[in-house]
């Protein structure tokens, strides 16, 4: 099958001297649905400034869907929609024209992007703010416009780059089942996201980019798989004071207040032994949780500069 | 990309140019219209009437085709500026850079987008000046092609503009301290015959008198240049403009990094 994405040996410098890429490679399968993470100035936006053509490479080489994007220009744009991380459209256009002009981009027939937008707008929730001038939209459906317009031409691969940022739960949510949706029905979503349980629960594979290099390039369940240990935090339904927890004597546990503590779990550690120790001392668990993520936990683990996240800017350029 | 995809490409960045001047009308329409108006009130009229004849024409019809070939090369030229280096500010231009348009499709589009209101704004202009006088055109042929060609050349030439400007005080320079005294030396508002040599000379090295002389020469059927040789630089510098243009935009300049 051919790769919907290859990335091979892909540097960038830019003109001020930063190396933002370091001979990056990478593969994504065909429906794959793809998690792309790092901390700001990692490099994501410009290796997706690459694949739109926006960002020229130093070296190296990008294909989609097999044709290369340097000397397939129109081909492998036609192939795919990206959806940039800051908002690109003119506030003074209506949502309708927005998509409409895009799709008009594609070579559309009138008829058939009046269809297609019609389409994406009612599916995206925008249908009704249709002939309203697009800065009067709420943040959230600004990102579901610029979602709306990536996919009016029906494109085989989906770039996102942090589509949900700034998004409120709930839509969020319903945003991850659209994109589900569209992963199911055929089509290749490569995701950029800071929310890493966003990419945890819609990522099948995953690649992390730290300092222009990638440092992991797997499955997402054989990347969670590498975690040595996770923290759960237990709610007890009984006042438990400080001094009565000292004598539970849980291995690896720490008080927190007087209601919930922290164990942490290895990863080859039964959970029941816990709840089992727990109940001979007669300790009623109301509720676990995880304390973190646990894809943030590894994150963070493998990250070379694990302390400037998420605040390090190391000088990352935008795409225009 | 297929040829009707390129064509539908193409009336897509036009509608859009379209809609835009159209959208704010009050700024890119009303505005030179009033500018205009005022010149053929002061200096047609008022002024002009106390002047007498100018190249065997009252000074009122001699001023006409000038000051419609300046709202055509002011509009057209602004048009483009300010749409594409918007979009640039914007970024929405990355709606269209990352879209498979080719380029010369994208540069077709706005440059057509600049000629609609540089027309657009001619034709207000030619309306009101029936208000103060009466004219006929000589020579039609000469008249549409100069016209079409002047608003090809601005177009073009406020596109470079946009694509190396990387703030709004760079749309406005060439504007105000290039494009403005050329026009006013252009010969608008005067006959050549009514410059000492030097002023002659130095006139012949201004592109603006060759097209207001033309476009003069299309109405009233008098100019002071060889209307042929200045067709012919007319071509050739929509020639130039465009492959310039062309070179800037697969070199990406002002766009990609």
């Amino acid at each position: 099958m051919t790769s919907a994405l290859s990335i091979s040996d892909l540097c960038k410098t830019y003109t001020n001297g930063h190396e933002a890429l370091k001979g990056i490679s990478l593969e994504v399968q065909t429906r794959d649905f793809f998690a792309l993470l790092g901390p700001n100035g990692a490099g994501k936006s410009t290796i997706i400034g690459i694949i739109s053509t926006l960002i020229g490479q130093s070296s190296g080489a990008v294909s989609v869907f097999g044709k290369n994007v340097a000397t397939h220009v129109y081909e492998t744009k036609l192939n795919f929609g990206v959806v940039p991380q800051e908002v690109n459209f003119s506030p003074f256009e209506k949502v309708a024209d927005i998509v409409m002009t895009q799709a008009g981009y594609y070579g559309l027939p009138r008829s058939l992007a009046s269809e297609r937008t019609e389409k994406y707008l009612r599916k995206l929730g925008l249908w009704d703010k249709r002939d309203n001038r697009s800065r009067m939209l709420s943040g959230g459906m600004k990102r579901r416009l610029m979602i709306a317009r990536a996919l009016v031409h029906e494109p085989k691969l989906l770039i996102l780059d942090e589509p949900t940022a700034g998004v409120d739960i709930e839509l969020r949510r319903s945003m991850w089942d659209f994109l589900q949706e569209i992963n199911q029905s055929g089509t290749t979503i490569i995701l950029t996201t800071h929310y890493l349980e966003e990419a945890e629960n819609l990522c099948r594979n995953i690649a992390i980019i730290d300092e222009g290099k990638i440092i992991e390039n797997t499955s997402m369940k054989s990347l969670l798989g590498k975690l040595d240990s996770q923290t759960l935090v237990f709610d007890v339904r009984d006042e438990l004071q400080s001094e009565t927890f000292a004598t539970i004597g849980l291995a690896r546990s720490r008080f927190l207040d007087s209601h919930s503590f922290e164990v942490d779990i290895g990863k080859d550690e039964n959970i029941n032994d816990v709840f089992s120790h727990l109940e001979i001392k007669e300790v009623k668990v109301k509720g676990v949780r995880n304390k973190t993520n646990r894809l943030e936990q590894l994150f963070i683990s493998r990250l070379k500069t694990p302390n400037n996240f998420p605040n390090t800017d190391k000088g990352e350029t935008t795409l225009c | 990309m297929l040829g009707n995809h390129k064509y539908i490409a193409f009336e897509t960045i036009l509608i859009k140019e379209i809609r835009r001047f159209a959208r704010i009308w009050v700024q890119t329409l009303v505005p030179p219209a009033i500018t205009i108006g005022l010149y053929f009130l002061i200096f047609g009229n008022l002024i002009g009437s106390r002047i007498g004849e100018m190249g065997g024409f009252s000074y009122m019809d001699f001023i006409v085709p000038g000051l419609i070939m300046m709202a055509i090369i002011q509009n057209s030229y602004a048009n483009v500026t300010s749409s594409f280096f918007s979009q640039k500010f914007q970024r929405s231009i990355e709606e269209l850079l990352v879209s498979p348009v080719p380029n010369y499709i994208i540069l077709a589009g706005f440059i057509a987008g600049g000629i609609v209101r540089g027309l657009a704004v001619g034709t207000i202009v030619t309306i009101m000046s029936f208000v103060f006088t009466d004219f006929s055109i000589h020579n039609f042929p000469v008249t549409v092609g100069v016209v079409l060609m002047t608003a090809t050349v601005f177009s073009l030439a406020g596109f470079v503009n946009a694509l190396f400007a990387n703030n709004f005080d760079d749309i406005s320079i060439i504007p105000t301290f290039v494009l403005t005294p050329l026009i006013y030396l252009g010969g608008v508002f005067y006959s050549v015959e009514l410059l000492p040599e030097a002023g002659r000379i130095v006139s012949a090295f201004n592109p603006i008198f060759y097209m207001v002389n033309t476009f003069r020469y299309g109405i009233l059927g008098t100019s002071d240049v060889n209307v042929f040789w200045a067709i012919a630089m007319l071509g050739a510098f929509v020639i130039a403009l465009f492959v310039i243009c062309i070179l800037l935009l697969r070199k990406g300049t002002g766009l990609r990094h």
